[in-house]
């Protein structure tokens, strides 16, 4: 087979439910969903028989009870047959799977939607640790904050990034005095209530299209130019924790620069998706971030933390600041899995590649 | 250029929806394989048994393939046995408030821990007086359960290397382990703890038939009654139109005779489980149909609901104990033949 070239492939609709604590819908999202897709069809002009390619991201553990994703689809519609699938981490990853399903020429347009309803776990320690190694960690049940608690002191003992560093993210996200939070008791020792993401019910949805199709559709679709992902090893306990060489990596490749650090060029936006406050600053060290940069000016993780679309969202953001006009180019990042374990990297321009 | 609403609301029905606890537990059973399956053979014998990479680091808990050259790594190292094992801590956090299923009962910290002659951490609960007790780099000594199986919890915690009069079997004669066959299989305990919620349209069902009424919803796009009602039809992703009651006799399309005994079964076999049209729907429900011998139920037969008494009447399919034949002549073949 002769290789060709990937096509163009462009996000032209994104929308997300209202970030609640607690919604009245089901832990398969469909209430939540259904409004969302009828505005990323109201965006585009497009019907859901214009898809050709769905792809979902959620988790079982939130619901309680297996495949539970497949009642999702009730709100696609399965008749006409549809092309669908679903991958069990955050939605992020299904935009991956839809991205190259276009880009590989077996699709023009995909709609690609995450939802979790965390609210339902009356113990979301114990569903997320299901996320950890099952032979000799989750058979432990740490709790999620106590985990990302471990990474925390680890750039503090390094001297890499301080509690009151860690105060001053959360102060801009929340719009909080960074010394009254500075006297709020540890929920996990160095992790204070501010450092940690609140527990939120979410839904979210992009739609993509080919490069064509995308300039039909918007006026300034926000085209993939780069987009990778890496995993860093489950094996914690061996890992460098005040670093993430897998975000690190990804954005070498989404970027397409050489040598081992990311060149960012001209990205003033950069949507990052970090639950910890700590996060923040072990990304914008890993990644080269300058301050000329915004960083996550959506607010991000830690005023909403919608488990399993909030990645798709911060890759939402960055195209919608592209698309409105906002930045020519902007960065997204996902993360799935604890302590930053694996990280997606989405590059977005106004202009095609 | 068409506005974006990043943001939807998500408008509540008028009615609200039910809820009830959901508490899903399994017991999840890994087979280890050699190389984990030599680390919790070494931890029920009380020894820590770790691998070694290409570089010489050893790991542990153990890997199984190489960071550096994913070559499957077969050089296994013995960190330590016995009593007296000592390590660092690397990172740490506290727990004021242990939950139920936290390996101790009182608060503690959980520490990354380098055992002295291995190169990375494990996650292990370190048991202390409070956080000022603790710090990164403190050094700990290792304490066994007294039971060991072979899984993680055969590491009861750590304590600060210094502290006298420990409890547990620490400082005594490694106490016997279970088992001499090499751990191949590892079982863990799984509990959820969810709060389930109905749809509005599964709600607006399990009200009605808890007065008796079967309810139904028909599309908006088509004549047809789903039952139970559902928010939005699978078939074109449209909101579902009105409500509409149905009977509660119908036809049975389809049916298996069950006659295997499984566990939880509450109906001796052979009984039978069929679909049942009921009249006015287009979605045959599941259900019991008894009263009969199972060997007289077939396609076509008519069959009535036997509604469990009003006073105790659950909020749940249960509401219906069963279907009977009504009697009647069987339907017409062609009256179900679309339904099957």
């Amino acid at each position: 087979m002769t290789p060709t070239a990937p096509r163009d492939v462009a996000v032209v609709g994104f929308a997300h439910a209202r970030h609640t604590e607690s919604t009245f819908g089901t832990t398969n999202g469909v209430e939540m969903l259904a409004p969302v897709f009828a505005e990323c069809y109201r965006q585009t002009g497009l019907d859901r028989t214009d898809i050709d390619f769905w792809c979902s991201g959620s988790c079982d553990y939130l619901a309680g009870r297996a495949f539970s994703f497949i009642s999702a689809v009730d709100t696609i519609g399965a008749v006409p047959p549809i092309s669908e699938s679903h991958v069990e981490m955050d939605a992020a990853w299904a935009f991956f799977e839809a991205y190259l399903k276009i880009a590989t020429g077996q699709a023009d347009t995909a709609l690609v939607y995450g939802f979790g309803k965390a609210s339902a776990s009356t113990d979301l320690d114990s569903a997320m640790a299901l996320q950890l190694d099952p032979y000799t960690v989750a058979p432990l049940w740490p709790g999620r904050h106590h985990i990302a608690a471990l990474q925390a002191r680890a750039g503090i003992d390094a001297g890499t990034w301080s509690e009151g560093a860690m105060a001053s993210v959360a102060a801009r996200a929340t719009g909080r005095d960074e010394r009254e939070l500075l006297a709020e008791p540890y929920v996990a020792d160095p992790l204070r209530r501010h450092d940690c993401p609140p527990v939120t019910d979410g839904a979210g949805a992009i739609i993509l299209a080919s490069g064509d199709r995308a300039r039909e559709l918007v006026d300034t679709p926000a085209y993939v130019t780069g987009i990778e992902h890496i995993a860093d090893s489950a094996e914690f306990g061996a890992r460098d924790l005040t670093d993430s060489p897998s975000a690190r990596a990804a954005a070498v490749r989404a970027t397409r620069s050489s040598g081992d650090r990311p060149d960012l060029g001209g990205v003033t936006v950069a949507e990052l998706h970090t639950q910890y406050t700590h996060q923040e600053l072990l990304l914008r060290s890993a990644l080269g971030i300058g301050d000329h940069v915004a960083v996550t000016p959506s607010g991000g993780s830690l005023l909403a933390d919608p488990l399993f679309s909030a990645g798709l969202e911060r890759i939402g953001y960055a195209a919608n600041d592209v698309m409105e006009g906002r930045t020519e180019r902007a960065l997204a990042h996902a993360t799935s899995g604890h302590l930053l374990q694996q990280n997606l990297i989405c590059l977005l321009e106004g202009r095609p590649a | 250029m068409t506005s974006r609403e990043i943001v939807v609301d998500i408008i509540p029905p008028d009615e609200p929806v039910l809820s009830a606890p959901l508490a899903p537990s399994f017991d999840y059973t890994r087979s280890t394989g050699p190389v984990l399956g030599a680390f919790f053979t070494g931890l029920r014998e009380g020894r820590l048994v770790g691998t070694r990479d290409s570089r010489g680091a050893v790991h542990l808990p153990p890997v199984e393939f190489d960071p550096h050259t994913h070559e499957a790594l077969t050089e296994f190292v013995e960190v330590g046995s016995g009593t007296g094992i000592e390590g660092v801590v690397v990172v740490w956090t506290w727990v004021p408030e242990p939950a139920d299923v936290a390996p101790l009962d009182s608060p503690f910290a959980w520490a990354l821990v380098r055992f002295d002659g291995a190169d990375t951490a494990i996650l292990l609960p370190l048991a202390a007086d409070g956080p000022g007790s603790v710090s990164s780099g403190m050094r700990v000594r290792l304490l066994w359960s007294a039971e060991r199986t072979g899984t993680i919890h055969d590491i009861a915690c750590v304590v600060p290397a210094d502290a006298a009069g420990d409890t547990g079997s620490g400082d005594d004669q490694l106490a016997q382990s279970s088992g001499d066959e090499a751990v191949s299989m590892l079982v863990t305990p799984i509990g959820l703890s969810v709060t389930h919620t109905a749809s509005p349209a599964e709600s607006e069902f399990l009200r009605a038939i808890v007065q008796g009424r079967m309810l139904g919803r028909r599309r908006s796009n088509g004549p047809e009654v789903y039952v139970p009602p559902r928010d939005y039809c699978p078939s074109d992703g449209v909101a579902m139109g009105e409500y509409v009651e149905v009977s509660d006799v119908g036809t049975v399309t389809t049916f298996g005779i069950v006659n295997v005994p499984f566990a939880g079964q509450e109906i001796t076999p052979p009984y039978v489980t069929a679909y049942i049209l009921l009249d006015g729907s287009d979605v045959p429900i599941q259900h019991l149909v008894l009263g009969c011998e199972a060997s007289e139920v077939r396609m076509g037969m008519r069959v009535r609901a036997i509604w469990t008494p009003e006073a105790d009447r659950p909020a749940s399919m249960k509401a219906i104990t069963h279907f009977e034949p009504t009697g009647d002549p069987d339907a017409d073949p062609d009256s179900y033949a679309h339904h099957l």
